[in-house]
């Protein structure tokens, strides 16, 4: 005797066979099928080995709460691990296999671990490995051996290593309505919703929609409740503001009434169809929501409740009415509510014997009385189940007296012989959505379970409505009446007196006996998923832990990928007894998102890959056509070098910069930060923001700048160019440009909104080139029209406006390189064309290019600062820029700079180093006065950045060392664990190279 | 979240930039009193409940907004331009000038 599918019956379609494997073994089902129903209609009781303990199990559920039934499912090498088979949809070709089990699901080599169910309690792996030290068996150590067979012989399902070529969707919704759940509560609130007009989104988790009534047999308007459903579905598919999804899951409630959805596009599909991604992760942001979730029937914890073939009584209707699947042929029933008699009922109907009704209730209703006479089952009031028998299907139970007060059994063990035991321990509405959005639940005593409160936020935007069974209404009159008013209110309408619908039901009461465990020998369990016993629960609380928050972290309960959805109440109730305190005094875990498991690449959408924007300076494909490496710096790619055939990157930075400075070089110096500071106020705003003044600045003139922030440490440099009385154009670093830009806008707009300024980013409107060399400036000559580039012309640091193969240039001339260079800057469009003539003018006189390698190599020498220096750690001083500190006026920083620790003789200071011998230095290698290659110890300070240095001959660094300047002149050791990089430096001043600036000025 | 930028009406959380406690007052520039810089660089009020913030739209017309948010509930409870001439939401008329 075994499970089998029934003659007749079902909502899946008998004429359509489907056919997959499951464990390599070849299987057909009906379209309509789930794994879990095409698998038991074949008499699959086996469906995994549990977490720790390697139990057999079968399926608990028949929904998304199933915690038992795990599968991977493979699509080439694609695996996706751990998806319920209830949520499975079977399609020609599916390939699923079993987990958790080696070397096959009927045979497990790690069942011996029930064995040991002493051992594996709650806290073991805290216990075993984070004790005390005993022999070789170091706590932390011992773990980390273990760690790798205990990972193998515990867990789940196994993730695949192989890329993922699917392709998802992010889409964003909005709508004034948006409905969760499409049983009768949802249908009847997205109908309500639509007829007022509303634009309505309703979104079902399953392939079909109507929830309940798909299978609970009842009759709405004298129709089957699921002709009744199709008959709305029909009608919403027909409406223009409504949107239906089914397969879809809501996740998330976040702030604002934003909803995340996944939808399950292509998930039952063997092939997709042309351009549908396998899965839709759906932003919703809607006006109001409906939560129309239903509710979670309860395990009841008894010893064996978790054997194969023991399965929640509505899950056994659901199978029978909706599949056409008897999950037993002699089936028996344990409860502690009125519901299970209709499930009863309805299998009887379909084909099998009901052997037992077994009810904690010592005094059971009449009606109940008779639904059980109407089953022909044996009732057996005021008793529990207290074992159940057989391996890897059921084989029987024992039931003994059992008194709901004291919860004492009495009497003689009674046999049933079974191949099948259905359990109801009462209902807990969904109210994970609710939780989500910040509602607390609230204990209700007659239901025996958490109520989502209404919603009392002050704020409009967080605006739900609860219906149905998620409301704790489990009557399908009461959701239809429910899901009415919630729909019209949604909608902004007005209560309607129209006659609802009637509904033929079976009769019941909605509140269970307050029983949730039975306590007998043998393991119960509260978490199916992660093996958690009713004992671990009470051990938890012996070892002293009280919250429930401690409770769910110490035994991880309610932590597996179904999150507790039928353990978390029943665990509560353990604990809540345990404690000698009433359930609401416990309390309960607040819900958090995902609602299910939620696959990344849903997250990640279109987003993958490089995520970063580029940005490409107007002379980029110039670049590329002659032979640069690009470097990304920040999101700008610059060349790094321009490297001849068979160089290596230093030859080609060392001729580059050897070059620039015999004749004259060239480089793109687009990617600095340019920001128009214009108004009334810009030269004020110039002397609060800069250490130095800027007001005294003449008109075609720049000056080098200084930023401090607030904190008095270094921000960022830059010359300034002041183009008019009211107009300055700030340079800031490439890195920076953002942040100044921030920087400046936070000051007007917050600190300062009485300066009349407004700063605007242009850094992509203008193209530059810096040109410097003993050679620049005659090569300016030969190609600039309209202005004259001598000495008296443009002076260092000025500014002149001028032509360059007709295009309009503004050229500066300042120095990076410590060479006579000129800034030449025009509009974004022309800057190819002026880099070229550049290039052309060049030519006579061996101009070369140079990428960032060789003007870090000439910035160096020179001795001048960038981010590596200017790191948010150093200050002015630290720096040896404390002659840009003007002490005429207050600036961003003044007040904060001379605070001790920032003015302390120890701090790291900016110097030179020459290595000795003769060796190449590492960016961030330490320096240190005493060479101890086996112990490195006492950095006096670090590299942060070198080069070699063709103008020197040699290997040289900038480094930040204790002391600074007072160190020149002596020697230390470079050491560089890392990269086993030791050896003798000199250190130096920072200038290495020109330190009078004889070259730049000419 | 969503945020009411006064200029650019209600718009994702993720088009601002949180730029801090809007409780701290700066010192005047010249001023000298360390425990009065000390207090405005380094001292937050980190209320759990409602807390004044400016944030800036940063992906949007890049004004600095004072919001008076709800830490606890997010609930936003007021917005208005950092600089003053608060619009409410909606009335777009004014900017930020």
């Amino acid at each position: 005797m075994s499970p089998r599918r029934t003659e007749t019956g079902g909502r899946i379609d008998r004429l359509r066979t489907i056919r997959f494997t499951f464990d390599g073994a070849p299987y057909t089902g009906h379209a309509g099928d789930t794994l879990a129903s095409a698998l038991l209609a074949k008499g699959v009781t086996l469906f995994g080995r549990s977490f720790k303990y390697h139990r057999p199990r079968g399926l608990l559920a028949a929904g998304v709460e199933e915690p038992n039934a795990l599968v991977t499912v493979l699509r080439g090498d694609v695996r996706e691990p751990n998806i319920p088979a209830t949520m499975v949809e079977i399609y020609d070709g599916l390939v699923a296999v079993s987990q958790n089990r080696f070397p096959s699901l009927a045979w497990d080599v790690s069942a011996v671990n029930q064995l040991g169910g002493k051992i594996l309690l709650a806290g073991f792996y805290y216990k075993t490995f984070m004790g005390p030290v005993i022999g070789p068996l170091k706590g932390t150590r011992f773990w980390m051996f273990c760690e790798h067979f205990i990972r193998r012989a515990a867990g789940l399902g196994r993730a695949g290593t192989a890329p993922d070529p699917s392709r998802y969707e992010r889409m964003n919704a909005f709508c004034d309505v948006l409905v969760v759940g499409s049983g009768p509560a949802g249908l009847t609130a997205a109908k309500a919703a639509a007829d007022q007009g509303a634009r309505v989104i309703l979104v079902e988790l399953e392939p079909r929609f109507g929830g309940t009534a798909n299978w609970s047999g009842e009759t709405i308007d004298g129709a089957p409740a699921s002709d009744w459903a199709g008959r709305i579905v029909g009608q919403l598919e027909g409406y223009d503001n409504v949107r239906l999804l089914p397969r879809t899951t809501v996740w998330g409630y976040y702030d604002g009434n934003t909803l995340a959805a996944l939808e399950r596009v292509t998930d039952h599909k063997e092939v997709p169809a042309k351009g549908e991604p396998r899965q839709r992760y759906w932003a919703i942001r809607a006006k109001t929501v409906v939560l129309a979730t239903g509710s979670f029937e309860r395990p009841l914890v008894f010893p064996g409740n978790d054997r194969p073939g023991v399965m929640l009584a509505h899950a056994a209707e659901r199978y029978a009415n909706e599949y056409g699947v008897l999950p037993g042929e002699r089936i028996a029933l344990f409860t502690n509510n009125d519901s299970a008699y209709r499930s009863a009922v309805a299998l009887k109907k379909a084909g099998a014997a009901i052997v037992a009704v077994i009810d904690v209730r010592s005094d059971v209703s009449n009606e109940m009385s008779r639904l059980a006479s109407e089953a022909e089952a044996e009732l057996l009031a005021g008793h529990a189940v207290v074992a159940t028998e057989g391996g890897k299907a059921l084989a029987g139970l024992k039931v003994q007296r059992f008194d709901m007060i004291s919860g004492a059994l009495s009497g003689d063990e009674r046999s049933i012989h079974a191949d099948c035991l259905l359990m109801s321990g009462g209902w807990s509405p969904t109210i994970h959505l609710a939780s989500q959005a910040g509602a607390k639940a609230e204990w209700d005593p007659g239901r025996q379970a958490f109520l989502p409160p209404r919603p009392t936020q002050r704020w409009p935007t967080q605006q739900w409505i609860g219906a149905g069974a998620f409301t704790g209404s489990f009557s399908t009159a009461e959701a239809i009446a429910e899901g009415r008013a919630a729909g019209l209110q949604a909608a902004g309408g007005t209560a309607s007196l129209a006659a609802l619908p009637v509904v033929g039901a079976a009769p019941g009461d909605p509140d269970p006996a307050p029983v949730f465990e039975i306590k007998a020998k043998g393991k119960s369990f509260v978490d199916f998923q992660h093996d958690v016993t009713a004992e671990d629960v009470r051990l938890a609380h012996r070892e002293g832990f009280v919250s429930v928050e401690h409770l769910k972290r110490y035994t991880t309960l309610g932590m597996a990928t179904d999150q507790g959805k039928s353990s978390n109440v029943p665990g509560l109730a353990i604990m809540a007894e345990a404690l000698g305190k009433p359930i609401p005094e416990v309390g309960t875990t607040r819900f958090r998102p995902p609602y299910t498991p939620v696959s990344i690449g849903s997250l990640a959408a279109e987003r993958f890959g490089d995520l970063k924007p580029e940005r490409l300076t107007p002379m980029h494909d110039w670049h590329i056509a002659n032979g640069a490496t690009m470097y990304s710096a920040g999101l700008w790619y610059r060349p790094m070098i321009y490297g001849l055939a068979g160089e290596t990157v230093e030859q080609a930075y060392v001729r580059e910069a050897k070059a620039s400075r015999e004749s004259a070089g060239i480089v793109d110096v687009s990617t600095l930060g340019k920001i128009a500071v214009q108004g009334p106020d810009a030269a004020e705003l110039l002397d609060r923001v800069y250490t130095n003044v800027f007001s005294t600045l003449a008109i075609g003139k720049a000056r080098y700048g200084l930023m401090l922030r607030e904190d008095g440490l270094a921000f960022d440099d830059g010359t300034t160019w002041r183009l008019g009385e009211q107009d300055f154009l700030m340079t800031t670093t490439t890195a920076n440009a953002g942040k100044v830009m921030q920087h400046l806008e936070y000051f007007l707009d917050v600190i300062w909104p009485e300066l009349k300024v407004t700063v605007t980013s242009v850094t992509d409107e203008r193209a530059g080139a810096a040109i410097g060399g003993p050679n620049a400036r005659a090569i300016l000559a030969s190609c600039v029209t309209g202005t004259a580039v001598d000495n008296a012309t443009l002076p260092f640091m000025g500014i002149v406006h001028g032509q360059i193969a007709g295009v309009p240039v503004m050229i500066c001339r300042l120095s990076f390189s410590g060479e006579m260079a000129f800034e030449v800057y025009s509009g974004a469009g022309h800057g190819t064309r002026v880099w070229e003539a550049l290039i052309e003018a060049g030519r006579p006189f061996g101009l070369v290019t140079y990428g960032l390698e060789a003007l870090g190599t000439m910035r160096i020498e020179k001795g001048h600062v960038t981010g590596a220096e200017i790191d948010g750690r150093t200050t002015a001083r630290d720096l040896y820029l404390d002659w840009m500190l003007s002490k005429k006026k207050p600036f961003i920083g003044s007040a904060m700079m001379d605070r001790e620790g920032l003015i302390a003789p120890d701090r790291l200071q900016l110097v030179g180093l020459i290595s000795l011998d003769n060796r190449p230095f590492n960016g961030g290698a330490h320096i240190v006065e005493e060479l101890d290659e086996a112990n490195p110890h006492d950095s006096i300070g670090h590299i942060t950045a070198c080069c070699y240095s063709p103008a020197l001959g040699k290997y040289i660094a900038l480094a930040l060392v204790k002391g600074g300047k007072a160190r020149h002149g002596t020697r230390a050791f470079v050491s560089d664990p890392l990269r086993n990089r030791y050896g003798p430096i000199e250190i130096v001043s920072n200038h290495f190279y020109d330190p009078d600036g004889s070259r730049m000025h000419g | 979240m969503l945020i009411t930028c006064p200029y650019c009406g209600p718009r994702d959380v993720i088009e601002f930039t949180y730029q801090g406690d809007g409780n701290r007052t700066r010192p005047q520039p010249a001023s000298q009193d360390l425990d009065a810089w000390n207090a405005y660089v380094y001292d937050r009020l980190n209320p759990a409940g409602d807390h004044n913030e400016i944030w800036q739209h940063s992906g949007g017309c890049r004004a600095h907004l004072r919001i008076v948010r709800n830490t606890l509930t997010h609930e936003i409870l007021s917005t208005a331009f950092a600089r003053g001439g608060h619009k409410s939401a909606g009335h777009k008329a004014g900017g930020n000038q």
